[in-house]
């Protein structure tokens, strides 16, 4: 990063009585990103954000915003802005009322209160609805109030803790879209938590993958799909396979030579391993080629397996099988428009292999 | 036959509960001195009342006193509310179980250890010692009736408020008050009527230079229930009855 991150944490930990909520977190986060918290529940998410937004102190380790520290600011002093989980609209007041409230207590003129208003209200196309009550609005709308509410007041960093948890599938894919559309054209730093990874990755620049209150990876959504430095990761964000293997030997540029699964394959890798060092390798479903026996037209090295069942995904199917180890894996194929009459039956027997270089090798010892 | 049967039914249970007022109502106009036989009607017991300045006096005391104890405790109570609601420290759960459990202990007891409080410290039984015990009376109930109420909304109203760079006490007044106002008034007017119709508790903390209604009342009716004390009670129960009502109305339309 050239310029100074507009966010940052360092050694942040968090306590609480005896659970430890967070350890040692460092995180820079640069202006006009789009960075997601992702973790299963518990990790600390939630918990990050607070201590962002004031509402909690750290134990240990400092908190800058724009350079400045403010560790111990309250929260009504940090440029920092929050779309709650719930919400939090002020039931009394109208939706105008709620997206002035910020400017209210800056004690802004009057003119550009209203001025402001009406402009971010027709940015989340509400224009027509500042005289409603919270209580008269669906969910995506309370959900627009809630963001135009903070937004409002030019915020260094917005700061969104699962803000789609209480929309159904089809609004949640919307409001993904708009989100992300908002953040390219007002161009401010957000902080997005959630549990999803597909959300994650469909809205991020960057993804922090987090576990029991440790970051666990940085990276670009394709970086951690692609390149998981762990399996805790790996499993996290899809389904993967994970192949038991044996370094045979090292050859120049990262390739190696190894047994997976007691069938001899050539495996890639940038990471270092020795001879005869015991590696997973991972392999998300769509990685994998499946062939029926009777096509024999392929070149070994490959699996021999045995159909378990497949599933009907709408635009993919999930074919299950048994390798004759005994080993399961999942493959997932996208529907060809040319052979559609490919089926594959329970008890079919099958060749399994998969894209040279796609392969993820880890150290057998890194869970 | 059962749609019947029914009304019938609510009807006995309607007796049941009102009858006894509706006849205290009654006889309150009845011109004759003794209630058991209708003598006509008159309003000649509530024109005694206006003549009667002892009962008035008292009527005057209590009504400064549940005003006094209303206002203080609803204070007291709202503020207990906020804290238990807003804040973590230690002893909240104490706190909180000890209010729920003075709003079911037996006024007979609060009464008398107010009383030995009151001797204990040598206070002169009157108007403040009235006052005392009957903010304590009152508090409780008010702080549970907020309470209620604050727990009915979003826990993080106040955080978003302060986010949005609002002070704490600015929150507080721009968020939490309006929306427990509601039940700061009904907490009050409940205040009011426990204090206007308390006897047993006012009957151990308060002398005879200071009297109030419904111990004058009680006293009045030991020997023998007069039409008078029918058109006081009758008033009385009219004042109650409105300010009840009030107090549901302002919660129905505030709920809405
Ligand atoms: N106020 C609190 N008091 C005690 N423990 C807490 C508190 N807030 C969070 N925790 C604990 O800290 C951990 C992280 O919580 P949180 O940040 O809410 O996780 P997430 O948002 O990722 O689900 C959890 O174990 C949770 O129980
Ligand atoms: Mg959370």
């Amino acid at each position: 990063m050239t310029t100074p991150p507009i966010l940052e944490l360092r050694g942040v930990s968090k306590n609480f009585g005896n659970t430890l909520a967070l350890h040692n977190i460092n995180l820079e986060i640069a202006n006009g990103e789009f960075l997601t918290l992702l973790g299963p529940s518990g990790c600390g998410k939630t918990t990050i954000l607070r201590i962002l937004s004031g509402f909690e102190a750290p134990t240990r380790g400092a908190v800058f915003l724009n350079g400045q520290e403010i560790t111990s600011s309250p929260p009504e002093l940090r440029q920092v802005n929050t779309v709650f989980q719930s919400y939090a609209l002020f039931p009394h007041m109208s939706v105008w009322d709620n997206v002035a409230f910020g400017l209210r207590m800056q004690k802004r003129p009057k003119v550009e209160i209203n001025q402001r208003v009406a402009e971010i209200l027709r940015r989340v196309h509400l224009a027509e609805y500042g005289d409603r009550m919270p209580r008269q609005l669906s969910g995506g709308q309370q959900q627009r109030v809630a963001i135009a509410r903070a937004i409002i007041n030019n915020p260094l960093v917005l700061l969104l803790d699962e803000p789609f948890s209480a929309l159904d599938l089809k609004l949640r894919k919307q409001m993904q879209f708009e989100i992300k559309h908002l953040q390219r054209q007002i161009g401010i730093t957000f902080v997005f938590v959630t549990h999803d990874q597909e959300e994650a990755f469909a809205m991020s620049d960057r993804v922090v993958v987090m576990n029991e209150g440790t970051v666990i990876q940085v990276g670009s959504p394709q970086e951690i799909y692609e390149e998981p430095e762990s399996l805790f990761v790996a499993r996290f964000v899809g389904e993967i396979n994970v192949l038991e293997g044996d370094i045979r030997a090292a050859r120049p540029g990262g390739t190696y030579q190894a047994e997976v699964e007691g069938v001899p394959f050539i495996l890639h890798s940038r990471r270092e391993f020795a001879e005869g060092e015991t590696v997973k390798v991972l392999l998300r479903p769509e990685d994998l080629k499946v062939y029926l026996e009777q096509e024999k037209a392929q070149q070994p090295p490959f699996f021999l397996g045995t159909i378990n069942e497949t599933v009907y995904k709408g635009a993919t199917v999930d074919i299950l099988r048994t390798l004759d180890n005994g080993k399961k894996l999942q493959a997932a194929e996208f529907f060809n428009e040319d052979d559609a009459d490919i089926t594959y039956r329970p008890g079919d027997r099958v060749s399994v292999t998969w894209v040279e270089g796609w392969e993820v090798v880890l150290n057998a010892e890194g869970e | 036959m059962g749609a019947w049967s029914k009304r019938l039914y609510i009807f006995l249970v309607y007796c049941f509960f009102y009858l006894p007022l509706l006849a205290m109502f009654l006889y309150s106009f009845n011109a004759a001195k003794y209630t058991t036989a209708w003598g006509g009607f008159s309003l000649k017991w509530y024109a005694a009342l206006l003549r009667n300045n002892g009962l008035l006096d008292a009527a005057l005391n209590s009504f400064l006193v549940a005003v006094c104890a209303a206002s203080l405790a609803t204070l007291l109570g709202g503020l207990a509310a906020v804290c238990l609601k807003r804040y973590s420290f230690p002893g909240r759960r104490a706190l909180f179980i000890g209010i729920l459990l003075l709003t079911v202990s037996p006024d007979i007891v609060m009464g008398i250890s107010f009383l030995i409080l009151f001797i204990a410290c040598s206070v002169q039984l009157g108007f403040l010692t009235l006052l005392v015990a009957h903010t304590a009376l009152c508090a409780p109930f008010v702080a549970v009736t907020v309470l209620a109420r604050l727990e009915e909304f979003d826990e993080y109203l106040i955080e978003a408020a302060r986010d949005l760079g609002a002070s704490e006490a600015k929150a507080l007044l721009h968020v939490l008050l309006p929306l427990s106002a509601p039940a700061v008034a009904a907490g009050w007017l409940l205040s009011f009527t426990l204090s206007m119709d308390d006897v047993l508790i006012s009957t151990f903390v308060t002398g005879p230079s200071f009297e109030v209604l419904p111990v004058r009342i009680y006293s009045m009716v030991r020997l023998g229930v007069k039409p008078d004390v029918n058109a006081l009670s009758a008033i009385m129960f009219a004042l109650t009855l409105s300010l009840v009502l009030l107090a549901q109305v302002i919660t129905q339309l505030r709920r809405k």
